[in-house]
């Protein structure tokens, strides 16, 4: 058995104020995380204060964009094609939803290093998937 | 201040239809309102507190309360926890009456999902400002897969079985086949939940739960009013509510908020989950039950799996009597909010009016459970105590 990936139509993210900096990032092809300057903590989704410590010192940086899969399921049934999504651990330690792609659905598995790959919503803004390493 | 005693539920009442396509969402609130209230022995003018959450029309008390032409009201509250919204009420239903801040509470649920078309795995308008919705919505999450990553997640780390989760449903449907008004009746076995059609890994068509119209009401009274009342005495002695979420980035889908509210209701109780005669427990999918389950103190984390099989849901011959009217998974999940129908079957235990194929014999402490929301990104988690006067 095999779920070859296909293309889907993906959700123009709906960006709030403070949210197009990484999405701009995105479209150049990189990862960013915020980090805390105050307790150093990195969190995800990105905010305007720390989640940890309240801190509003908070900037962004770019993550490496490699991982592994916290957990992920294939949703077969409700969509036009088969899609995979996910919890994906960055190597900087925050998890993140996503979806896999690029890949037989049927081989994914939690553990499995994946690293960043970007598609396009439907207004061609760039969303952050993963696929395998 | 404690709760403990401050309050009993005198009323309760389900709605027996499960597709309601002539019915309006506000006539099904009223008439489950009436139903609850004929229940207790009350009338509609008794009512002085009005509990309702988002699937009330306008997501508020006014249009309900303008509907049922609710004129004493002096304590309201819309809190909207998704499908545990209602055990929070009777909590906070047994606060107010507490507080002094009202006598009669009034609690309803309803809506039309069968009627509307709605779906497990329909990607939801979720609505603007929401922080969370441009890292998520593009990567379609949907209440089953949602779900469905926590079975994957509970499956890697303790060794769960597919087969483990569908005796979950296996026995629900052993319940649900004495329930005249149950939207599935007939019995199923492990092989036909693992065998029907998979529709998010690993959780099959029947490791999820129904679809249906309807909805229920419960009406909560202080115990002087109780007492006069004709019916068996429901006294609330624990409640527990919490909201549990993503952590900043720090995911963890092995346990749910139940791991905080079970504890907190089992201690205002006094009594420890061994002492449980019966389990009312949120199941929205096979895996919402395991998940409880260990967190509320029933078996180690972990050893869901292995504590459901076998049968031991089952009332008559399992250790935990759990959902005797078939619950979400088999009888009635209105308005895709299951936590309403946990606290009445609940309630028809402790009365010893379930049905007797199923009834507890001597049921005099009950617990109920909810989960709102999904487990797999934030949720809320109510647990409820009752014990039989």
């Amino acid at each position: 058995m095999a779920t070859p990936y296909q293309e889907r139509k993906v959700r123009d993210p709906a960006v709030n104020p403070g949210d197009q900096e990484y999405f701009d990032a995105a479209a150049e092809g990189k990862l960013m995380l915020k980090k805390c300057g105050d307790c150093g903590e990195v969190h995800h989704y990105p905010r305007a204060l720390c989640p940890f410590c309240f801190s509003d010192k908070v900037s962004w940086v770019q993550a490496k964009g490699t991982g592994e899969i916290y957990t992920y399921s294939v949703t077969r049934r409700g969509g036009p094609v088969p899609y995979c999504i996910a919890y994906v651990t960055l190597d900087e330690g925050v998890k993140m939803m996503t979806n896999i792609v690029d890949t037989d659905l049927d081989t994914i598995k939690i553990g499995q290093r994946v690293k960043v790959v970007f598609k396009k919503s439907e207004n061609g803004t760039s969303v952050p998937m993963f696929a395998p390493a | 201040m404690t709760i403990k005693g401050k309050a009993y539920i005198v009323g309760a009442y389900e709605h027996p239809l499960r597709k309601a396509p002539n019915h309006s969402v506000a006539q099904l609130h009223a008439e489950v309102a009436k139903g609850a209230l004929e229940d207790a022995g009350l009338t509609k003018n008794d009512i002085d507190g009005y509990f309702c959450a988002g699937d009330a029309p306008g997501a508020n008390v006014w249009s309900m309360a303008n509907y049922m032409n609710l004129n004493q009201l002096r304590h309201v509250d819309s809190t909207d926890m998704g499908g545990c919204s209602y055990l929070v009420h009777v909590a906070h239903a047994a606060e107010a009456i507490a507080a002094g801040k009202c006598n009669v509470a009034l609690i309803t649920l309803a809506g039309r999902p069968n009627s509307e078309g709605s779906s497990g795995t329909q990607v939801r308008d979720r609505g603007v400002n929401l922080p969370d919705v441009p890292y998520e919505m593009p990567h379609s999450p949907v209440t089953v897969n949602l779900y469905a990553m926590c079975a994957m997640r509970h499956m890697y780390e303790y060794g769960t079985t597919s087969e483990q989760l569908a005796w979950v449903k296996v026995a629900a449907s052993h319940h649900a086949q004495h329930n005249p008004s149950a939207m599935l009746k007939n019995v199923v076995t492990v092989e036909e939940v693992v065998n029907s059609p998979m529709i998010s890994d690993p959780l099959h068509r029947l490791d999820c739960c129904v679809v249906s119209d309807g909805g229920g009401a419960v009406i909560v009274a202080r115990p002087e009013i109780a007492k006069s009342l004709k019916r068996p005495g429901v006294k609330i002695i624990g409640t527990g509510e919490t909201t549990k979420h993503q952590m900043g980035g720090k995911v963890d889908l092995s346990y749910t908020g139940a791991a905080w509210t079970g504890p907190r209701a089992f201690e205002q109780a006094g009594v420890k989950p061994g002492d449980i005669k019966y389990a009312s427990i949120y199941d929205s999918f096979t895996i919402t039950v395991v998940l409880q389950i260990e967190d509320l103190g029933f078996c180690k984390k972990g050893e869901g799996g292995k504590f459901v099989s076998d049968g031991n849901l089952i009332s008559g011959t399992g250790k935990l009597p759990f959902n005797t009217d078939g619950g979400g998974l088999c009888n009635n999940h209105p308005a895709n909010r299951g936590g309403m129908t946990k606290i009445i079957e609940a309630v028809r235990q402790l009365r010893g009016e379930s049905h007797p194929k199923v009834q507890v014999p001597n049921c005099n402490l009950a617990l109920a459970h909810g989960t709102g929301g999904a487990i797999g990104h934030r949720h809320g988690s109510a647990t409820l105590i009752m014990e039989r006067e």
